[in-house]
């Protein structure tokens, strides 16, 4: 029986920011200053059906390919570049902030691989970009992801820009 | 972008964002479940397509199977015994159990074949698909 199901849980959302908060608290730390965005965000309209999209993968769940090598976990900034034909068989994920039981067992629950090539198969999207991308999330410092791993992200997207790029966190 | 996150989503307010009811792990659907998977990811491209205003979260209207995680979210773990285990390190007051995982600064390889792997694959050629590493390579 599939895990995920159609509906809505009685409860609300898990509040991770308030979570952490108060584990951090209890351990002594001061308050982790998450990332406060409150002006509007870049926007661009999607000027073409999805059917005739090509779609980008950006992923922090820390999946790389076997023989690259991988990520460490005291805010790595690095990047694995993925081809979009990759073996699934070839991925590996590693991260410290997760249970990874799930995505080692199916690297689609964070790197939807699988999932979008099916979906351009079946002419849902038209297609995905040639390379994927993807890095180790659990990077405390918001200074280094903006200023290193940002900018060396959106570098290598815009040389062979998607019409839509799918970011998927953990 | 995809999430299972809400109120950090909101906080970072992206242009556009689909949410699923899911544990950490699984931001784009549960494992060996292509089917769930295609409806998760596909309904968020096309909720994509759909949204004219930027800052818009859309719940996908998918959850998990029960809601036992939510009684702890940051420490799910797949298979009870390791929920029970984690449940024995909670302290009295309520505060989340401390289920952080060292940070190591070195390679973390999910099986010594990877290392192995890793370290074959020789120095130049590692460059073109790992950018960034500080780390030197082998030889």
């Amino acid at each position: 029986m599939p895990d995920v199901v159609i509906g809505r849980s009685p409860l609300p959302p898990a509040d991770y920011i308030a979570e952490t908060r108060h584990l951090y608290s209890r351990l002594g730390y001061e308050p982790y200053r998450w990332a406060e965005r409150p002006e509007p965000p870049p926007w661009r309209p999607v000027t073409r059906p999805l059917s005739e999209c090509t779609v980008g993968l950006i992923a922090s769940g820390g999946v790389y390919e076997t023989g690259q090598v991988a990520f460490h976990h005291r805010d790595d900034t690095s990047i694995r570049i993925i081809g979009s034909g990759v073996e699934t068989g070839r991925l590996r994920a590693t991260h410290f902030a997760y249970d990874l039981t799930d995505a080692r067992a199916d690297p689609n629950c964070v790197f939807p691989v699988d999932t979008l090539r099916h979906l351009a198969a079946a002419g849902v999207i038209g297609g995905l970009s040639d390379q994927l991308y993807t890095f180790m999330g659990g990077i405390y410092s918001v200074r280094k992801l903006e200023e290193v791993t940002a900018p060396r992200i959106v570098s290598l997207v815009t040389g062979a820009p998607p019409d839509i790029v799918l970011l998927v966190p953990v | 972008m995809l999430t299972s996150a809400y109120s950090i989503t909101a906080s970072v307010n992206p242009p556009r964002a689909a949410f699923a009811d899911l544990p950490l792990g699984h931001t784009a659907g549960g494992p060996n479940d292509p089917k769930g998977q295609r409806h998760l990811v596909g309904g968020a491209l096309r909720a994509a397509v759909a949204m004219g205003e930027p800052g818009t979260i859309v719940d996908l209207g998918l959850r998990w199977t029960d809601d036992d995680w939510k009684a702890r979210p940051l420490g799910w773990r797949r298979g009870r015994s390791r929920q029970v285990a984690d449940e024995a390190r909670r302290p009295a007051d309520g505060a989340p159990a401390d289920t952080r995982q060292p940070r190591l600064p070195d390679p973390q390889y999910q099986n010594d074949e990877d290392r192995r792997a890793a370290e074959q694959t020789s120095w130049e050629e590692q460059c073109r698909v790992c950018l960034g590493i500080d780390t030197p390579g082998p030889g």
